[in-house]
């Protein structure tokens, strides 16, 4: 018996979002007579942090702080219409969207401060502290607070914002077939480094090393921890889990979690992560997102990793032992491929 | 069929409820004393993120029968904070980026409960050991793993 190293690299180019229908979504934005505002959206978050980005987004564009702002998602029944989160399109789309409605209700916020001070709204700036105040003369000043009680009692204004995003629907070139099928693309280099043992076919995770580029990384740690854990999702279903594993055949498919392979915490191994940001110009604050990409250069990157390690090729996932074993054994021992 | 009495301590409270025969702990918490923070993920022992500890020893509460705890204390994860502070662990997990989704967790802090009131310094092996029993699909393990050594005796883990 041997255990064989291997290192296989892939890299992506991947589209944010999709084109079908213009793929939208809407965000709307109110403040409450606190001054505190809310973001209503029917996006859904699925703990990949999506509401602390479109919040940051939102008090950004409104120039106040990021505690004044509450996102209220999760319910198609109230919220204003999303397409859904899928695609790595939420901080793009839904962003855009939020930073849309936000500029909307800033331009009311501003207005009615300029009543309050008596002033002309474009001389006014935010501090980002919750105050609003003349340019140059931070003395003249009101509160956001005082703002927001002042256009709910006073001057009957909704301090409020509608935003979508939209994306200009591509037509397929009856000649060429040619489309645009995104606006912004997202990408990335992963390198694997696996051990495939000869005998038992079973494949170990060594190390990874990728690096990212996703446009400006807007809260850097949710992008990193995206990027941790989605490259497990890559290994898992590069290595273990299938509903069908003799697909086309049904036969033997998996009824629950213990025959549902996933990697445990005894699986996993080192992985540096390197995040390069390269603003998108039609990003929210130049943001792309992470997303699916996390994923999706692990399974290639293994699939050539097992190839450098034993000389075989296998083009159907999940890369069983199973299938490593027949493999080696169809080509007559393990071919360890030169390593660069 | 006849309901049975059954008496235990819950996080420290003493608790009466009458159960049908055949019924699981992990029901007894959600259903009958409403202490959501167990969940219910496979129902058969497969993902850990019912864990509770009984006597102080990690158990799965799906496959625990709820007459078993008679006269025993049980500890879930609505029970580890003091008032409105956050457990250690807990305040771990959110500075790590422990969690995500969210579902495993409550199983996760349970088990790193159990390894951290018996082994005070645990290693990284042990750590991976202990939480070998919960799967988690968002994190990769990794800041889980980080954080119950972040936790651990403040942070002064062993290699």
């Amino acid at each position: 018996m041997t255990r064989h190293r291997g290192r296989g690299i892939a890299s992506v180019n991947y589209p944010i979002g999709m084109n079908l229908g213009g793929d939208p979504s809407q965000a709307l934005v109110h403040s409450n007579p606190s001054g505190k505002f809310t973001v209503a959206l029917s996006s859904i978050d699925l703990g990949q942090g999506m509401k602390s980005v479109t919040r940051q987004i939102c008090a950004e564009t409104l120039g106040v702080p990021v505690e004044d702002v509450y996102v209220d998602t999760a319910d198609s029944d109230t919220g204003p219409h999303c397409m859904g989160s899928f695609a790595s399109r939420g901080t793009h789309r839904v962003g855009n969207a939020v930073m849309a409605a936000a500029r909307e209700a800033r331009g009311v916020m501003m207005e009615a401060a300029a009543e309050e001070l008596e002033v002309n709204a474009a001389d006014l700036e935010t501090d980002g502290r919750g105050n609003i105040h003349v340019k140059g003369a931070p003395h003249r000043s009101i509160s956001t607070k005082d703002v927001a009680i002042a256009a709910q009692f006073k001057q009957g204004k909704t301090i409020s914002g509608r935003g979508i995003f939209l994306v200009p629907l591509s037509d397929v070139d009856p000649e060429t077939g040619e489309m645009s099928p995104a606006t912004c693309y997202a990408h990335a280099c992963l390198v694997a480094e696996v051990e495939v043992d000869d005998e038992t076919g079973e494949v170990d995770m060594v190390r990874m090393d990728s690096a990212y580029e996703l446009g400006r990384a807007l809260n850097p740690r949710l992008v990193e921890q995206q990027l941790v854990g989605g490259a497990w999702m890559g290994v898992s279903h590069a290595l273990y889990e299938t509903p069908e594993p003799y697909y086309p055949e049904p036969v033997h498919g998996p009824r629950d979690f213990v025959e549902y392979l996933m990697p445990g915490p005894g699986d996993i191994c080192p992985h540096d992560i390197a995040v390069l940001e390269r603003p998108a110009p039609d990003g929210p604050f130049g943001a792309k997102g992470p997303g699916e990409m996390c994923a999706n250069p692990v399974l290639p990157a293994v699939a050539n990793a097992i190839f450098n390690a034993v000389g075989v090729r296998i083009d159907d996932l999940p890369i069983t032992p199973e299938k490593v074993l027949r493999a080696i054994k169809a080509q007559g021992g393990a071919r360890p491929q030169p390593r660069r | 069929m006849a309901k049975t009495a059954l008496q235990f301590q819950h996080n420290g409270r003493d608790v009466a409820i009458f159960v049908d025969g055949g019924t699981n702990l992990l029901v007894a918490l959600r259903e009958l004393i409403g202490d959501m923070t167990p969940k219910f993920g496979c129902g058969q022992g497969g993902c850990g993120t019912c864990s509770v500890l009984i006597d102080g020893e990690l158990h799965l509460s799906c496959l625990t029968l709820a007459e078993m705890v008679a006269g025993r204390s049980v500890e879930t994860l609505d029970g580890i904070k003091d008032g409105p502070n956050l457990h250690p662990l807990q305040r771990a997990f959110a500075d790590n980026f422990a969690a995500q989704c969210g579902y495993c967790t409550p199983g996760m802090l349970m088990a790193a409960k159990a390894l951290l009131d018996r082994n005070p310094q645990p290693s990284r092996a042990e750590v991976v050991e202990a939480i070998s029993g919960n799967i988690c699909r968002c994190t990769g393990y990794e800041p889980i793993i980080n954080a119950v050594l972040a936790a651990a005796s403040g942070g002064r883990a062993r290699a």
